[in-house]
């Protein structure tokens, strides 16, 4: 059982969990007020569903070998896009106002996602450099939608993405429970999934095998584009304002963490949505608990640091020999010539 | 017969020209030798940075944490300060933590196989997250020695001045290209990113060389982090945030390969000097809002990575 993928990451998960059992007893009631249920787990789902959103999308682009840095500011960009055509409207609250402008930012994330694909599928270009571009433009171009300021809008309609509640929970678990079932039954349920994995082994071997990469790859960056996009939607309804230079500041690097706390090699090939999904949990259970404690939220970057580096040592193999003693080193390992050297991504 | 390896250098400095020629026909004043030296006065941190990223991105690899290592330096450096240390025994300090904080960097990254962009992103984390432990607020400095350094200015010939930052930015800059074309760590570097399977088999010191190149590139941080306390006489845990990104640009337009192995630090010296004539430009026009800059660095990034795959295709095709 400690072989199986998700072990460790649930247990990090358990521990956090109970850490909070122990520290305040209430942690774990949730209570009905209004029709709505509240409580720290409640709080959790609803405040982590913007990045689990991201990290979905971040790890098929990762199961590519690929890598997205341009998240962060995807987000910032849908965010300011729609509340930019929700507040040049004559009617904020109007459905069709609120629709349109939900279709569009949506519309406009793909495409920045298929921008990232062409220059990672179409030119060639390695995805870190490729989405730095972006990554660095992107931010600009919020700001340039937002004209430097934090666009408010006024209109409970679109409020209700990020705030509302459907069934007494938050609206937005639900648009992750939908996505992730997307994700998964698409990726493991049909063949989608294999193909992934087969272009983040080699792209040039599964083109031979008959797949189309590049147009596996096109999708994969526009998937995760589109999820960045509705983290931006959640993200910006829930304060019902767009802020071109904070909105999804770091989103990718949590996105990123969330991936590989899930087991998730970066080196591509494999994914695990799974693994992703409980990452995303540890990464915002972490959060409500430094605050909790009453730590200084500012050290929540110092914890963070530590949980990357805790889970890149034990993904580690060299590291992991170091523990197990000499009995896992082959002949082979002595020479330096047979050292594996891996090419970074 | 211009060498192909010389063209992203080329066309990097041309850019500069032009870029530089555009805003004196544009803007009265723009033309001056002072706008060239406030150029350098307003960019020396990021020419330090950018020298030591260089060396990283030559190698191979990439270093995420220079923004927040400037924004730690900063931070120490003002604690320390506030408390009474002299600047003397301040300055050793946060350079020698520099080169620490590389160096364990360096070492995770070759000993446990890490990728570099993990590796230093926990590190950008972490030198964040310890600027924030020490305080959250911004701690001016009035130590006398920083304001000197901050206020003094060398007069040279043609009426203009540059700042003791520059000396020390130009210094850095001369000894990097030094270090790149002139010792055994520069060759070796380039050997390690060109191909670390083969730098390896050659006998070189690759595990010496990568760790060292990151505690270089610590170093290189830790002292832009000195000259941006200079310059901004502060510190603060949002400093230079962000930063990272703006050295990686510079470096790239600079006409270095991010896959390693090709790259000139003068190349990095003009990348960062076309940015800052951009900033110029956009402060000259007045219309323009500052966010024009990184979309414009953006488009840079975009037009020089392209260029650098038309050639390294071509040198491809001619090889084969």
């Amino acid at each position: 059982m400690i072989k199986h993928r998700l072990f460790w990451p649930i247990c990090v998960l358990a521990g956090l969990l109970l850490f909070n059992l122990i520290y305040s007893p209430d942690f774990f009631s949730i209570k009905m007020r209004d029709g709505h249920l509240y409580g720290s787990l409640i709080d959790i789902l609803n405040f982590g569903s913007p990045l689990i959103l991201v990290a979905i999308g971040m790890t098929l682009v990762i199961a590519t070998s690929g890598i997205d840095l341009s998240v962060g500011s995807v987000v910032a960009i849908t965010g300011a896009m729609a509340c930019l055509s929700i507040s040049r409207s004559v009617d904020q609250n109007a459905l069709i106002t609120v629709l349109i402008a939900v279709l569009a930012a949506l519309l406009l994330s793909a495409l920045l996602g298929l921008w990232n694909g062409l220059l990672v599928a179409g030119f060639g270009i390695q995805p870190i450099i490729a989405t730095l571009i972006l990554m660095v433009a992107g931010r600009g171009i919020a700001q340039l939608i937002t004209n430097g300021q934090i666009i408010t809008v006024l209109s409970p309609k679109y409020q209700y993405i990020g705030a509302g509640s459907l069934f007494t929970l938050p609206f937005s678990i639900f648009i992750v429970a939908v996505m992730f079932a997307a994700a998964s039954l698409l990726t493991r349920k049909t063949a989608l999934g294999l193909f992934i994995e087969s272009v983040g082994c080699k792209p040039t071997a599964s083109r031979l095998a008959g797949i189309r990469s590049r147009t596996v790859m096109l999708a994969v960056y526009m998937f995760c584009g589109l999820c960045a996009g509705m983290a931006g939607l959640i993200l910006s309804s829930n304060v019902s304002s767009a802020d071109g230079n904070n909105a999804g500041l770091w989103y990718e690097l949590d996105a990123i963490l969330a991936v590989v706390i899930g087991g998730t090699s970066l080196n591509g090939g494999r994914f695990y949505l799974t693994g992703t999904l409980i990452g995303a949990l540890i990464i915002q259970t972490l959060t409500t608990t430094i605050y909790m404690v009453g730590v200084p939220p500012e050290i929540t970057l110092v914890v963070k640091a530590v949980v990357v580096l805790a889970v890149c040592l034990v993904q580690s193999d060299k590291f992991r020999r170091l523990f197990r003693g000499r009995g896992g080193r082959g002949k082979a390992g002595n020479y330096p010539a047979n050292r594996e050297v891996n090419p970074h991504a | 017969m211009l060498k192909r390896q010389y063209v992203p250098l080329f066309v990097t400095v041309g850019l500069f020209v032009l870029l530089f020629a555009a805003g004196s026909f544009r803007y009265t004043g723009f033309f001056s030798l002072q706008v060239l030296m406030n150029l350098l006065i307003d960019n020396s941190f990021l020419l330090i940075a950018a020298v030591g990223m260089t060396f990283v991105i030559v190698s191979g690899g990439i270093d995420l944490s220079v923004g927040s290592m400037i924004a730690l330096t900063t931070m120490i450096s003002a604690s320390l300060l506030q408390q009474g240390w002299p600047p003397y025994i301040v300055i050793p300090l946060v350079l020698s933590l520099g080169i620490l904080f590389g160096t364990t960097l360096g070492a995770m990254i070759h000993y446990f196989n890490i990728q570099p962009f993990i590796a230093t992103l926990a590190g950008m984390f972490l030198a964040r997250g310890l600027c924030y432990v020490i305080s959250i607020n911004t701690i001016t400095i009035d130590n006398a020695f920083y304001t000197t350094m901050a206020q003094t200015k060398i007069r040279l010939p043609g009426n203009t001045f540059v700042s003791i930052s520059v000396i020390i930015a130009l210094l850095v800059v001369a000894l990097g290209i030094y270090m790149a074309h002139y010792t055994r760590f520069g060759r070796n570097t380039y050997a390690v990113g060109g191909n670390e399977q083969s730098a390896l088999l050659m006998g070189l010191p690759v595990a010496r060389t990568k760790i060292m190149v990151y505690g270089f590139s610590g170093l290189c941080s830790s002292l832009a982090g000195v000259v941006f306390t200079f310059y901004m006489l502060s510190g603060y845990g949002l400093h230079a945030s962000g930063m990272e990104l703006d050295v990686i640009a510079a470096v790239v337009i600079g006409g270095t390969l991010l896959t390693g192995g090709v790259g000139f630090v003068v190349g990095t010296f003009f990348g960062v000097m076309i940015q800052g004539v951009i900033q110029t430009i956009i402060s000259f026009e007045g219309t323009l809002s500052s966010w024009w800059t990184r979309i414009v660095i953006g488009v840079l990034l975009l037009l020089f990575i392209l260029l650098q795959k038309l050639l390294g295709e071509r040198r491809l095709a001619e090889r084969s």
